[in-house]
């Protein structure tokens, strides 16, 4: 579920990245309010805790395979949204950083998808609702069962269309969907199940802990009914929307469609002079255009019907292939050349 | 992995950052830069690029070299995480079948060429972040982003969940231990243990915290991490950073590769 930078566009990447920063900014100015000094490192210890946490397999009954915690929910009904969006960001980091889970540029979406959807719409939305004050045991671990499925819905449904509009994946848009949403809706199931455990687990243990913990939470956590209301219908217009634009026309027309859409953006702007330049440099630095082989016309043909066909020509391949070769042999080299010379220095 | 594995995997990676080399000695802020400068200059590559992915190489490879970082260990992490890259972009060979011709007879379908890129942008930005621990310790890359400007509230609570995985995760591994000991052919790992032992960890780690917090405070914690070690940008940071800068953008605008490649023949031919 974690994006990768490798499917990743820079600007979706940078777009990503600019919510998350901003939605870790907020809220750590939220939390330096509301807050007193105990809290950092209570949200540290339980970063470590959801990080430990995850490393514990379980087998998913039934299946035999095995799954863990996301943690996102849970963070969220144990330390409220802001400490749980800030926690769960910097696990991620850890992740990042150290599991190489996805990705430093794909941290922006990763933060957003996992944090973001559980801390800020499924717990206030979906959540505070229908477990209202948290007293009653079945509607707290209803609350988490649908809250967990909502969070990596739209988690998926995130992963989806970032990957599509970095436009690496050859995957359409309906079949990219109808494989994400299945399985995280399995996924959201068992996790959904495993955060109502512990939350009923914690309620019976140390029932303050849950309730003492209003410090991070903003007075108005409770949503009315009529907010909630209005955010679903929005957002089911919203997606219907999209999905019925997306649905009708089919694979090739949404890459053309996507294509059309970031055409006018900076990206494809700055591909343009990109490839200008390299095709201008081309010119200059063909020193032996015999070597460019000729492609017959068939491939000609697709050339010109595919103008989304960049850098790739038969003539140039060869060339590119020879010079890739020295490339890594050059580097190669280089690396045993310092290891060599270090060794002699010891 | 088993837990085990996985605990002692960050620990080696944490002991990695304290060895004294040349890229270790580099100031956090500019190996972070100069990381994510990187990192954007690879995946901003079109999607059928292969011979010009190539030339980045030399940057983790002189991250390994210099930092005297066992190339081992990074490939056999980049393998353990490749899966979910895999998983999107093999779909490409299969769904763009425009046949390409790369020499003369020999076609290849788009996708593959495409999948290969995505493959080799994976491995350059995977081995690229890990380096960057691997080389500036993850406290450091925190100082870094404090001084970069993320607010420290997060910063500090980022450290402190650094410090606490070890102590959680030694409490875990002794949990999941005795957990194993006790589970037969799979019978006894199920959901219900699962969220006992989750939730008997999490009570823990509350009672853990609550007794860091008095700890701390009766030793002068006043919501903050300090810095003992003052950071300074030497010439050698400027020198680095800007030698990669160069670098990136050559690599970026030219087609070394292929370059390479046109000279190599002339001269052969």
């Amino acid at each position: 579920m974690h994006m990768a930078d490798a499917l990743l566009s820079p600007a979706v990447g940078a777009t990503m990245w600019a919510g998350s920063i901003a939605a870790i900014g907020y809220s750590s100015k939220k939390l330096k309010d509301n807050i007193d000094h105990k809290t950092i490192p209570l949200m540290g210890v339980m970063g470590a805790f959801i990080f430990a946490a995850q490393m514990i397999n379980f087998t998913i009954p039934g299946t035999g395979s095995s799954g863990h915690l996301g943690g996102g929910m849970i963070l969220a009904i144990l330390l409220g949204p802001y400490a749980a969006f800030i926690v769960m960001a910097s696990v991620l980091i850890v992740q990042a950083l150290f599991f190489a889970d996805g990705g430093l540029l794909a941290l922006g979406c990763n933060i957003w998808n996992l944090g973001i959807y559980p801390c800020f719409i499924a717990y206030p939305l979906l959540y505070k609702p229908i477990a209202g004050n948290g007293h009653h045991l079945r509607r707290t671990s209803i609350a988490a069962v649908f809250g967990v499925i909502l969070a990596l819905q739209l988690g998926a449904f995130s992963v989806v269309l970032e990957t599509l509009f970095s436009g690496k994946s050859e995957l359409p848009f309906r079949s990219f969907l109808l494989l994400m949403q299945p399985i995280h809706l399995a996924i959201g199931l068992v996790e959904g199940i495993v955060t109502a455990g512990i939350v009923s687990y914690v309620q019976k243990a140390r029932p303050e802990l849950l309730e003492a913990d209003s410090w991070s939470r903003p007075p108005d956590a409770g949503v009315s009914l009529k907010k909630i209301l209005i955010v679903f219908a929005v957002s089911a217009v919203m997606t219907g929307g999209a999905l019925s634009w997306f649905a009708s026309t089919h694979p090739d027309g949404l890459e053309w469609s996507i294509e059309k859409i970031t055409g006018k953006g900076e990206l494809a702007g700055e591909k343009n002079g990109v490839t200008r330049s390299l095709q201008e440099l081309q010119e200059k630095t063909a020193v032996l255009p015999d070597y460019n082989f000729k492609s017959d016309p068939k491939e000609k043909a697709e050339e010109q019907t595919a103008p989304s066909w960049p850098g790739i020509e038969a003539g140039t391949s060869l060339s590119g292939l020879v010079g890739g070769a020295i490339v890594l042999i050059m580097i190669f080299c280089v690396a045993f050349g310092i290891r060599l010379t270090r060794k002699k220095k010891t | 992995m088993t837990f085990d594995e996985k605990y002692y995997n960050i620990g080696f990676l944490d002991q990695l950052s304290y060895k004294k080399t040349f890229v270790h000695g580099l100031d956090a802020r500019t190996k972070l830069i100069v990381t994510l400068l990187f990192l954007f200059t690879v995946i901003s590559f079109s999607k059928y690029e292969i011979t010009a992915l190539l030339p980045f190489f030399l940057y983790p490879v002189l991250l390994l070299t210099l930092g005297d970082i066992p190339p081992g260990f990074i490939l056999k992490k980049v393998a353990l995480v490749s899966p979910f890259a895999v998983f999107i972009g093999i779909f490409n060979p299969i769904l763009d079948s425009t046949q390409v011709t790369v020499f003369n007879g020999f076609a290849v379908s788009a996708g593959w060429i495409s999948f290969f890129s995505i493959m080799l942008k994976f491995m350059l930005t995977v081995s690229a972040a890990l380096l960057l621990v691997a080389t500036t310790s993850f406290p450091g890359v925190c100082h870094a982003s404090r001084q970069m400007g993320i607010p420290s509230l997060f910063v500090s609570q980022l450290l402190f969940l650094y410090r606490y995985i070890f102590v959680l995760m030694e409490e875990t591994m002794r949990m999941v231990r005795a957990r194993d000991m006790r589970t037969f052919d799979g019978r006894g790992k199920g959901l219900r243990v699962f969220v006992r032992i989750i939730g008997i960890l999490f009570l823990r780690t509350v009672e853990r915290a609550e007794r860091v917090y008095y700890a701390m405070l009766s030793r002068g914690f006043q919501g903050d991490m300090p810095i003992l070690k003052s950071a300074h940008i030497k010439p050698a940071d400027i020198a680095f950073a800007l030698s990669m800068g160069v670098f990136l953008f050559v690599c970026r605008f030219y087609r070394v590769p292929e370059i390479l490649g046109r000279f190599a023949q002339e001269v052969f031919s």
